[in-house]
C-alpha cells in the first residue's frame, strides 16, 4: 500500500478547503472548510505515521482533533454573537476594522 | 487500496460539492460524507482509535454543533453567489490552484521510501500503544489540552451569554399587566385558544374554528402564519365535508 | 629674540607676602562687597539706612586704601609689590589659579582713585537720588561696582582680572538701565552689555592665549617669562587685550555704547563712565606692560586706536547739545589720549596713568556738575535750554570752571601736566600722531568752551516753570572736593614723582628727544596757543551769537556726521547687524525650506505612500486569507525550488 496517493489526496482536500475559505462568504461554511483543511492534514499525519512505523503521527492527529474541537466551540460562539447583533453570518459584513 | 480508490473520488466530489452548495446544510452534510470516508481511510491505515474518534468527535459532536448553529442562524439562509470584492474569486481560484498544483506536483516527485507499517507498533493493540505514548511522552501536552478545552468552554459561555438589561419580570407583574390590559384594551384574560380541533394530521397548523365557522387567528403560532403553512378555513371545511360522507374511500383510511 | 631681551628689560611682578597693615588688603574689596550683599539681599528693610551704609562702606574702603598707601610709601622701593594669597580658586591638572591680590604702586594709585572718587560720588548720590524710590538698590549697585572694580585692579591673575572685568560690566549694565522704565535706558543698557561682550571675548581669548603661551595666567609668572615668548604670541596677546580694552574703554570701533550709556543716572556717568570703569582698558594695557613693551606691532595698533578715538570723541563732543553726551564724547577723547600714551610704551605708561588720574578728577567733577545743573533744571539735559546759570548756581559754576580749565590744560590745573606730557611724548614718538594729539587738544578747547558758554553764560533760554537753584550741600561738597583735586592734581608730577613711583611697575623710560630739537617749554607754548585758538573759535561761534533754542537743521555735513556719532551706530547697523540679520533670515529660510522640507517631505512621502498602501487593509477577512495562502504557496514553491533546483 503506497503512501503517495494518500498524500496527494490530502493535498487536494487541503486545497479545496483553502479555496472554500477564500470564496465562500457564509461564516459557517467558511468554518466547515477550515475543518476540511484540518482533516486533510490529519490524513497526511496518519499516512506518515504508517509510513514511518511509529504512532507519533497519530498522536499529532489526535491533538489536532482536540484543538479543532476547542476552536469550533469558540468560533461558532463568535459567529452566533455576530449574528445576534448584525443579523448576518457573512464574513464580509464584519469588515469594520479597515483603513 | 480498494477502499482508497473507492472513497477518494467520493471525497473529492463531496469536497467540491461543499464549494458549490448554496445552502449551509448541504455543505454540512457533504462534509459529513468526507469525514466518515476519512474515518474509513484511518481504519485502513491501521489507526482504529482515530477511526473511532473521527466518527465520535467530528461527525458526532462537531458536525452536530455545526448543524445546531445552522438551525439557529436559519436553514434557509443561503449564500449569494455574486462576488462583492472585485477580482477576489478569480485570484482565489488562481492562487488556490497554484498552491494545490505545486503541492501535488511536489509530493508526487518525492519518493517516501518503503512503508514500514504499524504492525510492530500495534502489536499489543493500537489503543494501548497510543495510550502509552500519550501518557508518557506527551502527558504534558495532554494536560495542557484539558486547560485549552476548559478555556474554550468558558469562552463559548461568555460569548453566548446575554447581559440582562432590564429587571426580570415576575409572575405577579405579569398578572398585573394582564389585568391592566384587560381594563384598558379589553384583552382576553384567559389563555389563548388551542388550535387544531379538527386537525387530521398536524394539529398545530390547523386553526380552531369559532362558533360562526371562521378561523380563530389567535389559536395558531405566528411563525407558522408567517411561513404560510396554515390551513385555510375553506380547506378545513372541505376536509370536514369529506369526512361527513361515510362512503368515501379516503375516510376509511383514517 | 635675544635682541629684544637686550633692548627691553621688562619689570617682573614681585610677590612679597603681606604683613602688618597689608593684611587688611582684602577688606578693601570685602567692605563694598558686603555692602552690596546687604543692600541687594536685605530688601526693603534696608531702605531707610541703605544709602548711609553704602556710603560708609565706600568711605571705609577709602580709609583702608589711604592707610595702605602710606604704609606702601614707607617701604623701600624694592618691597613695594605685595601679594596677599587668599585662597586657591581652582585647579585643573597642572593649571592652578589662586585668588591672590597684588598691591603695588599701580594698584595703589587705582585704589585711591576708585575708593576716593567713589566715596565722593556716593556722598553726592545721597542728594542726587534723594527722591528716587529705589535709592537703596542704586547704592547696592554702586557698592557692587566698587567691589568689582577693586577686584579688577587688585587681582594678581588674568582670571581674577576677568572676574572683576565681568563684575564691572554687570554693574555698568544694571546702572545704565537703572531707570529701566525708560525704553531708551533699557536699550542703552542692553547695547552697552552686548558691545562689552565683544571686548570680553578679547579678554577671555587673550587669557587663554596667555595660558597656552606661558602655562599660567598669574602676573608674576607671565612677567617673568614674557621675554622668552615668541613674537607672534606676544602680538596676538597684545591685540586680544587691545580688543578687550576697546570694549571696556569705548575705543574705536567699539565706542558706540558710551554715548548711549548716558541714559544712566549722572553719578553713574561720573563714576563708571568717566572716572573708573572706562579706564579699565588703560589699566589693562599698562598692567600688561610686560607684554606690550615687547611687541612693537601691538603697540602701534594701540596708538592708532587711541589716536582715532581721541579725534572722533572730540569731534562728536563738538556737535552734541545734550550736556552729558558732550561730556561723554569728551570722555572718549580723553581715554583716547590715555590709550595713545599707553601705546607709546614705557615712555607713556606713567603719563597714561597720570592722565587717567587727573581725568578721573576733572571729568567726575564736570559730570557731577552737569548732574547738579540737571538737578536744578528739572532733569533737562539740552544745553540749548540752559544759559546764564552762573548766577543761579555759583558753586556749580565755579567747580565746573575748575574742571574746564583742567581739561583744557591751562597751567597750573591738573590737565596741563598730564596732557602736555602725553602730547610731548607722542611728538617724540611720531610727528603725525603728535599732530593729531595737538589738534585734539584744540578741538577739546572748542567743545568745552562751547559747553561752558551754552550752559553758564549768555541769555536765559530756560523752559517755563524752571527755577534753577543751587544743589544741596551733600552734592556741592563733593563738587568742591573734586574741583580741588582738579586744580591740584598736577602736584603728583612734582619733581616727576608719578613717573618715578610707577617706574618699578612700568619699566624704565628712555629719554626722548622732541622733533626739531624743541625744548619742552616751546612745546607747551605751542599747545597753549592751539588751545587758545580753540577757545577763540568757540567764543566767535557760540559766545558772540544768540544760541537758538532748537538745534538748527541746516548744518554742514560735518556737523550732521558728528551729531550722528560719526556714524558709528550706522556703521554697526550696516556692517554687522544687517548682514547678521540677513544671515539669520537666510538660515531661517534654509531651515524652513531645506531642513524642514527634508523632514516634512519624508513624512509627506510616507504619508502619501501609506495612504495608498492602507487601502490594502480593506477589512475583508477573505482578502487577508488570500494573501496568507499566496504566501504559503510562495513558501512551498521556494522550498521545492531549493530542493529540486
Amino acid at each position: 500500500m503506497d503512501t503517495t496517493p494518500f498524500i496527494v489526496l490530502s493535498a487536494i482536500l487541503f486545497t479545496i478547503g483553502g479555496i472554500g475559505v477564500l470564496t465562500r462568504r457564509n461564516a459557517i461554511v467558511v468554518f466547515m472548510c477550515v475543518e476540511l483543511m484540518l482533516n486533510a492534514s490529519n490524513l497526511a499525519l496518519i499516512t506518515f505515521s504508517r509510513a514511518n512505523g511509529n504512532l507519533e503521527g497519530q498522536i499529532a492527529a489526535f491533538f489536532v482533533m482536540v484543538v479543532a474541537a476547542a476552536e469550533v466551540v469558540v468560533g461558532l460562539a463568535i459567529i452566533m454573537t455576530i449574528f445576534r447583533t448584525r443579523r448576518s453570518a457573512s464574513v464580509d459584513d464584519a469588515s469594520l476594522l479597515k483603513y | 487500496m480498494v477502499a482508497f480508490w473507492i472513497l477518494a473520488p467520493l471525497m473529492v466530489a463531496s469536497a467540491l460539492g461543499m464549494l458549490f452548495a448554496r445552502k449551509a446544510v448541504h455543505a454540512a452534510l457533504l462534509l459529513a460524507v468526507v469525514m466518515i470516508s476519512l474515518a474509513v481511510l484511518y481504519l485502513v491505515q491501521d489507526a482504529p482509535f482515530l477511526f473511532a474518534i473521527q466518527i465520535i468527535v467530528y461527525t458526532g459532536a462537531i458536525l452536530m454543533l455545526f448543524l445546531f448553529v445552522v438551525m439557529l442562524v436559519g436553514v434557509d439562509a443561503s449564500d449569494s453567489v455574486v462576488e462583492t470584492i472585485r477580482g477576489h474569486r478569480v485570484f482565489s481560484i488562481l492562487v488556490g490552484l497554484a498552491f494545490g498544483l505545486t503541492l501535488v506536483l511536489g509530493v508526487a516527485q518525492v519518493s517516501f521510501g518503503t512503508v514500514i507499517g504499524l504492525d510492530d507498533a500495534n502489536s499489543q493493540g493500537n489503543v494501548p500503544a497510543i495510550a502509552e505514548i500519550l501518557f508518557t511522552k506527551y502527558v504534558f501536552a495532554f494536560e495542557v489540552t484539558s486547560a485549552l478545552l476548559i478555556t474554550a468552554a468558558l469562552g463559548a459561555m461568555v460569548l453566548a451569554h446575554r447581559e440582562r438589561l432590564t429587571p426580570k419580570v415576575t409572575q405577579a407583574a405579569l398578572a398585573a399587566q394582564r389585568m391592566k390590559d384587560y381594563a384598558e384594551k379589553g384583552t382576553h384574560l384567559g389563555p389563548l385558544p388551542p388550535p387544531g380541533v379538527f386537525a387530521r394530521h398536524n394539529s398545530v397548523d390547523t386553526p380552531a374554528l369559532l362558533p360562526d365557522g371562521t378561523a380563530a387567528e389567535a389559536s395558531i403560532s405566528r411563525v407558522l402564519a408567517a411561513r404560510g403553512t396554515v390551513k385555510s378555513v375553506p380547506e378545513i371545511a372541505a376536509e370536514v365535508d369529506e369526512l361527513d360522507t361515510p362512503d368515501t374511500p379516503r375516510g376509511e383510511g383514517n | 629674540m635675544v635682541n629684544l631681551e637686550a633692548l627691553h628689560d621688562v619689570p617682573v611682578v614681585g610677590s612679597v607676602p603681606t604683613d602688618g597693615a597689608f593684611s587688611l588688603l582684602w577688606l578693601v574689596i570685602a567692605l563694598p562687597a558686603l555692602g552690596a550683599a546687604i543692600l541687594l539681599l536685605g530688601g526693603r528693610r534696608t531702605d531707610k539706612w541703605g544709602h548711609l551704609l553704602g556710603t560708609a562702606m565706600a568711605v571705609g574702603s577709602f580709609v583702608i586704601s589711604l592707610i595702605l598707601f602710606f604704609t606702601l610709601l614707607g617701604k623701600d622701593a624694592d618691597d613695594r609689590q605685595v601679594t596677599q594669597h587668599l585662597w586657591n580658586w581652582f585647579t585643573a591638572g597642572s593649571y592652578s589659579v589662586n585668588f591672590d591680590l597684588l598691591y603695588d604702586q599701580l594698584s595703589a594709585v587705582f585704589l585711591l582713585l576708585i575708593t576716593g572718587v567713589g566715596s565722593l560720588i556716593h556722598v553726592y548720590s545721597i542728594g542726587y537720588m534723594e527722591h528716587d524710590e529705589r535709592r537703596r538698590r542704586f547704592f547696592g549697585y554702586l557698592n557692587l561696582f566698587v567691589a568689582s572694580m577693586l577686584v579688577l585692579v587688585l587681582a594678581a591673575d588674568y582670571v581674577g582680572v576677568f572676574l572683576g572685568w565681568e563684575g564691572v560690566g554687570l554693574a555698568s549694565y544694571l546702572l545704565i538701565g537703572f531707570w529701566q522704565q525708560k525704553p531708551s535706558a533699557a536699550a542703552a543698557a542692553k547695547k552697552a552689555f552686548v558691545i562689552n561682550r565683544v571686548g570680553d571675548i578679547g579678554l577671555s581669548l587673550g587669557t587663554a592665549l596667555i595660558f597656552i603661551t606661558f602655562g599660567s595666567t598669574s602676573f608674576a609668572v607671565v612677567s617673568a617669562a614674557s621675554s622668552h615668548a615668541s613674537d607672534g604670541a606676544l602680538t596676538g596677546i597684545g591685540l586680544l587685550l587691545l580688543l578687550a580694552a576697546c570694549g571696556k574703554s569705548a575705543q574705536f570701533p567699539l565706542q558706540t555704547w558710551l554715548l548711549d550709556a548716558m541714559e544712566g543716572p549722572t553719578p553713574v556717568s561720573a563714576l563708571i563712565h568717566a572716572a573708573t570703569m572706562v579706564t579699565a582698558g588703560v589699566y589693562l594695557i599698562v598692567r600688561s606692560n610686560f607684554i606690550f613693551s615687547l611687541t612693537e606691532d601691538a603697540r602701534t595698533a594701540v596708538i592708532v586706536i587711541g589716536t582715532i578715538t581721541l579725534l572722533m570723541g572730540a569731534i562728536i563732543g563738538c556737535a552734541k547739545d545734550d550736556i552729558k553726551k558732550a561730556l561723554a564724547g569728551s570722555t572718549m577723547s580723553q581715554i583716547g589720549y590715555m590709550v595713545l600714551a599707553a601705546g607709546l610704551g614705557p615712555a607713556g605708561y606713567a603719563f597714561a596713568i597720570f592722565h587717567l588720574l587727573t581725568h578721573g578728577f576733572f571729568k567726575a567733577n564736570m559730570f557731577l556738575g552737569a548732574g547738579s545743573v540737571m538737578h536744578g533744571m528739572n532733569d533737562d539735559v539740552n544745553m540749548r535750554h540752559y544759559g546764564a546759570l552762573q548766577k543761579a548756581m555759583p558753586i556749580t559754576f565755579a567747580t565746573f570752571a575748575t574742571g574746564y580749565l583742567a581739561i583744557l590744560g591751562i597751567p597750573p590745573f591738573a590737565g596741563f601736566w598730564s596732557k602736555d606730557k602725553i602730547i610731548e611724548t607722542a611728538f617724540a614718538d611720531n610727528t603725525l600722531v603728535g599732530l593729531c594729539a595737538l589738534i585734539g587738544a584744540g578741538v577739546t578747547a572748542f567743545y568745552m568752551t562751547r559747553l561752558m558758554l551754552m550752559t553758564f553764560v549768555g541769555t536765559k533760554r530756560w523752559e517755563k516753570d524752571v527755577h534753577p537753584h543751587e544743589s544741596p550741600k551733600v552734592m556741592t561738597y563733593p563738587l568742591i572736593a573734586l574741583a580741588a583735586l582738579s586744580a591740584l592734581g598736577g602736584l603728583l608730577t612734582l619733581g616727576g614723582w608719578i613717573g618715578d613711583w610707577l617706574e618699578p611697575v612700568t619699566g624704565h623710560a628712555e629719554h626722548h628727544e622732541l622733533p626739531f630739537g624743541m625744548a619742552p617749554i616751546v612745546m607747551s607754548l605751542i599747545i597753549l596757543l592751539v588751545v587758545a585758538a580753540g577757545v577763540a573759535v568757540a567764543w566767535q561761534l557760540v559766545g558772540q551769537r544768540e544760541v537758538p533754542r532748537e538745534a538748527p537743521e541746516k548744518v554742514s555735513i560735518f556737523t550732521r556726521a558728528a551729531r550722528a556719532d560719526l556714524y558709528g551706530d550706522a556703521f554697526n547697523d550696516e556692517v554687522i547687524i544687517k548682514p547678521g540679520a540677513a544671515g539669520i533670515r537666510g538660515l531661517t529660510v534654509f531651515d524652513r525650506v531645506v531642513v524642514d522640507g527634508a523632514a516634512e517631505g519624508t513624512a509627506t512621502a510616507f504619508a502619501s505612500m501609506s495612504a495608498r498602501f492602507r487601502l490594502l487593509q480593506n477589512g475583508f477577512v477573505r482578502s487577508y486569507a488570500l494573501a496568507l495562502l499566496a504566501g504559503a504557496a510562495l513558501v512551498i514553491f521556494a522550498l521545492l525550488a531549493v530542493n529540486f533546483g
